[in-house]
């Protein structure tokens, strides 16, 4: 855990101790898939047992998903461009390509708060049936991880900004990003198995 | 919020009422005791906010300990309930109450913290490192595993105690059969000393792979190393779906959605597969480190390397994969169709072979070895014939289709009893009284650790081996009482006797510490042991950065290459440099407090209170994050006066204490 220092390698690998949080992240990003992968396989059984409540299609408005999913993957474009900034060293267009990040991520919760009140509004609640239950838990999940990574990037900004990029900085802002890339890889899979799949069925 | 404050307390039970009295006058007794003789500030500043992985070891040890003496209580309660046919000394309810918790706390509170704790104590010494890979995040593990553990144990005066099993199955556990708020105290207080325990694995796997000092490769690591870092794997495996399963009960029983309910559309099998997707791995998880401290014990009473080290590895390996394939075998008999039953009846026999290959190295071991007798190695020795017995009974209750005769039965009672009692509580002690010295600088007393050693094992055989008679005659378990004409009687009471003398051989241990503490030899040198791994390098009890100059290895049993080739050598007071360490941190006990709180308040399903407490876990992680401390370094002077100190002591001190 000493600060020597690797100047050949990017900013947040040149210490041990940033070596040693990145791994981390990589194993807790493994447990993260794990508890996905448990509510994926809870929906998956539940998924179609709807105790005379409404059904997938009756609630899934295409048009509103599919802005969501256009939110959310450019906001997973704009953090790769502003890890790419910070490799440049270039404070100023990294902190403007996470500031985006962070609109883009609002503006997919906001549609998600949005779609959420809409069903309640027609009657499919968390209480009405198991699929919506598990639909619920399963999406509110994600949406809760999108919401701590929003507060999380908020931090992020202001320490940036109090004290520039250090190694330090760097490793907590591609830690960051990792967490960022993933929730976008979960969204991907909800897209597929929730969206799609029920509005095929 | 609709707060009940007549059913706040538990009330009405003399047992209850005396338990109360007992919690209160020891709270203001020890709050009175610290203030009377001012050790506030050294319990702050020394304890409650280090982020040394050895004192947050002791601190799991002695959480283990005393969850130990609450789990024994449960345990000898429900010996003397059964004791006699028609017995009224509690009532079913309490019962109910009395197997569930017991389950709980044996598994979670006394098994987990006490080999967590060795893990926290020894792994970072045996593999030569200064700390683990996140010392502040250890310690917040830690804390909440003790504020999960005292969730768990308030709820059996404040609101009443979780009754459902400890496997807690629906439709039983759910609100419709189970209304008090008593399985709320189960999916909340594991649910926080479960994201505890998750943190820990993720931290080992890091510790274990990134700081082996120079030269130790994967197959040099002691073997205790081994098993704790495969067991870290399986945690962070097998943790998310306990998270997620104790996260649905919750929302069930607090919210009213449909996950296991029948009603709405759910399924109470959704919440058996859960459970033991993570509930299976979970019993390597405590098996596996135990095999590990058996290993290092038995090579080093056995004087020899350990047999088959490489067989050992490939071993654990494959337990850890069976391990996560044999999860339906906890309900061979809720309706599986005769296809899946069959495949998870193969998998289990199958995890007998990687087993019986560890058995049959420890007795390799020992051939041909100069056995020495000391206590840690007659629990060595005593668990491989009882071990074996839960094996061999293990692989009866494998066979799908003889399991409809036995399931539900004392039979399993008995079967895993014989399997995490020599196979995990036999390990932990033999590992207290081994490493013991490491931790404190003195022995336990060896006369006393042989009655400890003689009480337990005769009474834990005594209280279990008529279990198997008594489950084959048709005896259930988890019922409060029978009747005469069953003819249980007799052997109930053999085995309450026995629950006595196991009791007796835990006073022991008791009184062993104690003992100890007071009239112990201190000058006992670094190796008391003439030990094999890396630890017992350091000073005794060590300081508290570890090693001034990290080892190198080159050998498997580094420590005894080095004693043999003479390679010990003074440190050259050149060769010094200061080290860097983490600085001491109120955070992490402060988290523990935040999610206790938050945490009894969901317990009351005062939801709008809990969300408001929870702001105080998100103000403890933004504190976190502001946290630029870079820690201390420790003064080349210092280290040059500590390891002169004990340098020249470790060679006057006794060097050999069983010949």
């Amino acid at each position: 855990m000493s600060a020597k220092v690797n100047a050949a390698l990017p900013l947040e690998y040149q210490t041990e101790q940033n070596r040693m949080n990145i791994l981390g992240f990589w194993v807790f990003l493994g447990a993260e898939i794990v508890l996905f992968a448990t509510l994926f396989g809870v929906y998956g059984v539940l998924g179609e047992r709807y105790a005379g409540g409404p059904t997938q299609k009756d609630i899934f408005i295409v048009r509103d998903v599919m802005i969501q999913t256009f939110l959310l993957l450019t906001s997973s474009f704009t953090m790769g461009i502003s890890i790419f900034e910070m490799r440049r060293s270039n404070i100023k267009g990294m902190l403007m390509w996470l500031v985006f990040t962070l609109l883009l991520g609002g503006g997919f919760l906001f549609m998600e708060v949005r779609e959420f009140i809409h069903y309640v509004h027609e009657g499919a609640t968390m209480q009405t049936s198991a699929f919506l239950s598990s639909f619920f838990v399963l999406l509110g999940t994600h949406g809760l991880h999108v919401t701590i990574g929003i507060g999380w990037a908020i931090l992020l900004i202001i320490q940036i900004l109090q004290r520039g990029l250090t190694p330090v900085t760097a490793r907590k802002a591609f830690i960051f990003g990792l967490y960022w890339h993933f929730l976008d890889v979960v969204w991907i899979f909800i897209f597929t198995f929730v969206y799609l799949q029920g509005l095929v069925m | 919020m609709g707060i009940k404050w007549d059913e706040f307390f538990v009330t009405g039970d003399p047992l209850i009422f005396a338990s109360q009295i007992g919690i209160a006058l020891t709270l203001v007794g020890a709050l009175a005791g610290l203030t009377y003789f001012k050790k506030w500030n050294y319990l702050w500043s020394e304890w409650f906010t280090t982020v040394d992985h050895k004192k947050i070891g002791i601190m799991y040890i002695l959480l283990g300990v005393v969850m130990f003496l609450r789990g024994g209580i449960d345990g000898l309660m429900m010996k003397g309930q059964t004791a006699v046919p028609e017995n009224d000394f509690l009532n079913a309810q309490h019962y109910n109450e009395v197997f569930t918790t017991h389950g709980v706390i044996m598994i979670l509170f006394v098994a987990m913290p006490l080999l967590i704790g060795l893990m926290n104590f020894v792994i970072p010494l045996q593999i030569g490192a200064r700390d683990v890979a996140f010392p502040q995040l250890n310690a917040l593990s830690f804390w909440l595993t003790v504020s999960g553990a005292a969730l768990f144990n308030i709820s059996f005066i404040i609101g009443g105690s979780p009754d459902a099993g400890w496997t807690s199955y629906f439709p039983l556990a759910g609100k419709e059969f189970s209304p008090g708020i008593g399985n709320n105290f189960y999916a909340v207080a594991l649910q926080i000393a479960g994201a505890g325990t998750l943190m820990t694995g993720i931290n080992f796997v890091v510790t274990v792979l990134k700081m082996r000092t120079k030269g130790m490769t994967l197959m040099k690591m002691p073997m205790f190393t081994w098993t704790s870092f495969i067991t870290s794997i399986i945690i962070v495996a097998s943790f998310p779906i306990f998270t997620v399963a104790l996260a649905l009960m919750t929302f069930d029983r607090t919210f009213g959605t449909h996950f296991f309910t029948i009603s709405g559309g759910g399924m109470d099998m959704l919440w058996a597969n859960l459970f033991w997707l993570w509930g299976h791995p979970e019993v390597y998880i405590v098996v596996l480190p135990a095999f590990g401290m058996l290993s290092d014990i038995i090579s080093t009473f056995a004087r020899k390397t350990l047999y088959g080290y490489k067989s050992m590895v490939i071993s654990i390996v494959m337990i850890s994969v069976l391990s996560m394939l044999v999860w339906v075998h906890h309900f061979f008999t809720m309706g599986n169709s005769a296809g899946v039953n069959s495949f998870f009846s193969i998998t289990t026999m199958a995890i007998a072979i990687p087993t019986g290959v560890k058995v049959f190295n420890w007795l390799f071991t020992m051939r041909k070895g100069r056995i020495k007798f000391t206590t840690a190695m007659l629990w060595a020795l005593a668990f491989v014939p009882n071990f074996v017995i839960g094996g061999v009974t293990g692989v009866m209750l494998a066979m799908a289709a003889a399991d409809y005769q036995y399931h539900n039965t004392l039979f399993l009672v008995a079967h895993f009893h014989y399997v995490l009692i020599p196979g995990v509580v036999f390990p932990i002690f033999a590992g207290l009284y081994f490493w013991w010295p490491k931790m404190f600088g003195y022995m336990l007393n060896e006369k006393i650790g042989k009655w400890h050693f003689w009480l337990f094992v005769v009474g834990f055989n005594v209280t279990f081996m008529p279990m198997f008679f008594l489950g084959l005659d048709g005896a259930v378990r988890r019922a409060y009482t029978y009747s005469a004409e069953t003819g249980f009687g007799p052997l109930m009471m053999i085995s309450a006797v026995g629950s006595v003398i196991l009791a007796a051989g835990f006073a022991a241990l008791v009184y062993n510490i104690y003992w100890s503490a007071r009239n112990a030899e201190r000058n006992i040198g670094n190796d008391p042991w003439d030990a094999r791994t890396l630890e017992w390098a350091t000073a005794t009890p060590v300081q508290h950065y570890n090693f001034a100059s990290l080892p190198e290895v080159t050998k498997l049993d580094a420590f005894w290459h080095m004693k043999k080739n003479n390679e010990l050598r003074p440190l050259a007071e050149d060769e010094i440099e200061e080290i860097h360490l983490p600085s001491n941190t109120w955070i992490p006990i402060y988290m523990g407090v935040v999610f206790g709180i938050s945490g009894f308040l969901l317990v009351f399903e005062w939801t709008i209170a809990a969300g408001v407490a929870a702001l105080g876990i998100l103000a403890g992680l933004a504190f976190r994050s502001f946290d630029y401390d870079e820690g201390f370094h420790v003064h080349k002077d210092e280290i040059f006066e500590t390891e002169s100190k004990w340098r020249k002591g470790a060679n006057k001190g006794v060097k050999n204490h069983v010949s």
